[in-house]
C-alpha cells in the first residue's frame, strides 16, 4: 500500500501543464483554453466541472489526441508523447453506437480497431456484458434499447478498449434523473472493479461530489482552473453520502463558485 | 404479418383497378377506335397470344438491363470512392458527373451504334449512363454524411483512415446506396429499351418499334406492360436484397 501511495505521489497517470488553445478562422479568433494545469493519479476519479461551453470538451479532444494544443504539454505515464490517441478509453456525450452492429459487436469495436482476432474480441465483449448485466441484449441492435441502456453499452465499449484510463465527457447528461442515479452507481461499480483512472466532465455539482476524489472547477471561456477541491467523503460512495454535512458544505461552495462564474 | 403487408398494397391495387376499369369502359363505349387505344383486356389477350415471341425479346432486354446495371453499380461505386478521396478530387470530378447527365441520350445513342456496332455494347453504355449517376451521388453523400463525433471517437481509438472507412463510413452509407440503386433500377429497363429502339436485332424496344410500324398498337401496349412488370420486379428485388443486407435498417425504419 505504501509503495502504491508513493507511486501516486510521484508519477501521475496524466499530467496536463500549461495547455492553451485558440481557434482561428479568418479574422475571428476564439480563445477556448487560457492555460490549464491538471493531474490525475493512478486509480483516481477526477472531475472537471464548469459552465456550458467553457471548453471542457476541447480539453478532452486535446488529451485524447484528436486535436493538438497551441502550447503546453500532456504527459501520460511519465511520457510526453505526441501520439496520445489509443491511450485512453474516450467516451463522448452521445453513446454513438453503430446502428448496424449488434450490442456485442458495438462493445468490441475498439478491439476490431486493434486487430484483436474476432472470436477473442467477441468472447471478451460477452464476458463484460455478462458481468454488467447486459448479456441478454448481446444480439440486439441498438435501436431496440432505451437511452440508459445505450449509454451503458457505450461505457462498456469504452472500458473494453482501454480500462486503465477513461475519459468520460458528460456521459450521463442526456438521461432522466432516476436513470442517471442508477447509472452513477453502476459507473462507480465499474470504476472499482477495474481500478481505472478516470477524468470525468459534468456540469452537475451533486454528480461531481458523488463520484469524485477531486474536482477541478473551470471558469467560463476562456477556461482556467478556478479551484481544485478534494472530496473527502468515505468510499465506497453511496447516494446517502450526499446528505452528509461535509457534502452539503461542498455543494454550497461549488454552486456559489459556479453561479458567480455564469453571471 | 404477410396479410398485413399485403393490405399495405390495397390502396394501390384499388386505384389501379379503378383506372383500368375506366379505361376499359371508355374504349368500349366507342369514343375511340380500339386500333388506336386498345382496352386492357385486349392487351392482356394479345400478351398471352404472342407470349412465345415476346418472351424471347424480354430475355434479351433483361440480359442487357442486368449487365448494364452491374456496370453502373461498379462505375457508381468507383465514382463515389473517387469523390471521397479528397475535396480537390470532389471539386474536379463532380461537375463532370453532372455534365454527363446533361447529354441528351437521344443524340448520343445513334453515335454509340456508329462507334460500337449494333450488339450489346451500346445498350449497356446507355443503361450505364442512365443508372450510374444516382448511385454515385447517393453513395458519395452517404460517405460524407457520417457523424463527425463518431469519426472523432474512431480517431481517439487511433483507427486508421482505412479502418474508419471500413468500420464506420461505408456501412453508414449503405442505406443511401440502396436508395440510389432503387432509382437506378427504375431507370434501367427504360434505358435498355431506348438503346434497342435506336438499333438492335432483338429486345422489347425492337418489338415495340416493329409492332408500331405494322400498326399493331395492342402489341406496343403488351410490350409496355412487360417493361413495367420488369421494372417493378427489379425494384422489388432491390428492396428484398436491402432487407437481407441491412436487417438493422429495416427495423429502425419501422420504429420511426
Amino acid at each position: 500500500m505504501e509503495i502504491h501511495d508513493s507511486m501516486r505521489e510521484n508519477t501521475p497517470r496524466l499530467l496536463v501543464q500549461g495547455v492553451t488553445k485558440t481557434y482561428r478562422e479568418g479574422k475571428h479568433t476564439l480563445e477556448v483554453l487560457a492555460s490549464i494545469d491538471l493531474s490525475v493519479a493512478d486509480g483516481e476519479f477526477v472531475t472537471i466541472i464548469g459552465p456550458s461551453g467553457c471548453g471542457k470538451s476541447t480539453l478532452f479532444n486535446i488529451i485524447a489526441g484528436i486535436e493538438e494544443p497551441d502550447a503546453g504539454t500532456i504527459t501520460i505515464d511519465g511520457e510526453t508523447n505526441k501520439q496520445r490517441a489509443g491511450k485512453f478509453g474516450y467516451m463522448p456525450q452521445q453513446p454513438l453506437l453503430l446502428p448496424w452492429r449488434t450490442i456485442e459487436e458495438n462493445v468490441m469495436l475498439g478491439l476490431d480497431v486493434r486487430h484483436v482476432p474476432r472470436e477473442k474480441a467477441r468472447q471478451d465483449a460477452r464476458e463484460l456484458l455478462k458481468s454488467f448485466g447486459l448479456i441478454e441484449f448481446a444480439r440486439n441492435y441498438p435501436a431496440t434499447l432505451s437511452g440508459g441502456m445505450r449509454q451503458r453499452v457505450a461505457l462498456l465499449r469504452t472500458v473494453l478498449f482501454n480500462r486503465s484510463f477513461l475519459l468520460l465527457d458528460e456521459p450521463l447528461g442526456a438521461l432522466d434523473a432516476l436513470t442517471r442515479l442508477s447509472m452513477q452507481m453502476w459507473l462507480l461499480d465499474l470504476w472499482q472493479t477495474f481500478r481505472s483512472s478516470v477524468l470525468f466532465i459534468t456540469h452537475d455539482v451533486r454528480e461531481a461530489i458523488l463520484l469524485s476524489d477531486c474536482i477541478y472547477v473551470f471558469s467560463s471561456r476562456p477556461a482556467r482552473v478556478l479551484r481544485v477541491v478534494e472530496v473527502d467523503l468515505p468510499r465506497p460512495r453511496r447516494q446517502e453520502h450526499l446528505a452528509l454535512e461535509r457534502a452539503v458544505q461542498l455543494e454550497q461552495e461549488l454552486v456559489t463558485l459556479l453561479m458567480m462564474e455564469s453571471l | 404479418m404477410t396479410l398485413r403487408k399485403l393490405a399495405n398494397y390495397g390502396p394501390a391495387f384499388l386505384l389501379t383497378a379503378v383506372l383500368l376499369l375506366l379505361w376499359e369502359l371508355y374504349v368500349r363505349s366507342g369514343q375511340i377506335s380500339q386500333n388506336v387505344l386498345p382496352p386492357p383486356t385486349a392487351i392482356v389477350q394479345a400478351l398471352i397470344d404472342n407470349w412465345d415471341v415476346i418472351h424471347g425479346h424480354t430475355v434479351q432486354t433483361l440480359l442487357e438491363t442486368v449487365i448494364g446495371l452491374a456496370v453502373a453499380i461498379g462505375l457508381g461505386l468507383l465514382m463515389a470512392a473517387l469523390l471521397d478521396v479528397s475535396s480537390w478530387m470532389r471539386r474536379a470530378i463532380y461537375p463532370l458527373l453532372v455534365t454527363s447527365q446533361t447529354i441528351p441520350i437521344i443524340a448520343l445513342a445513334p453515335l454509340l451504334i456508329l462507334w460500337f456496332g449494333i450488339d450489346l455494347a451500346p445498350k449497356v453504355i446507355v443503361i450505364t449512363l442512365y443508372c450510374f449517376f444516382p448511385i454515385a451521388v447517393a453513395c458519395a453523400d452517404g460517405l460524407l454524411g457520417s457523424d463527425p463525433d463518431l469519426l472523432k471517437l474512431m480517431r481517439s481509438m487511433r483507427a486508421s483512415r482505412w479502418q474508419i472507412f471500413w468500420l464506420v463510413r461505408l456501412p453508414g452509407a449503405m442505406p443511401l446506396f440502396f436508395s440510389g440503386l432503387r432509382i437506378a433500377v427504375t431507370y434501367s429497363v427504360t434505358g435498355a429499351i431506348f438503346g434497342e429502339y435506336v438499333a438492335a436485332y432483338q429486345g422489347l424496344g425492337v418489338y415495340m418499334q416493329t409492332s408500331f410500324h405494322s400498326f399493331a398498337v395492342v402489341l406496343v401496349f403488351a410490350a409496355i406492360v412487360v417493361t413495367a412488370v420488369l421494372s417493378l420486379a427489379l425494384f422489388g428485388l432491390v428492396s428484398i436484397v436491402e432487407r437481407i443486407a441491412l436487417p438493422w435498417y429495416a427495423g429502425a425504419k419501422m420504429r420511426v
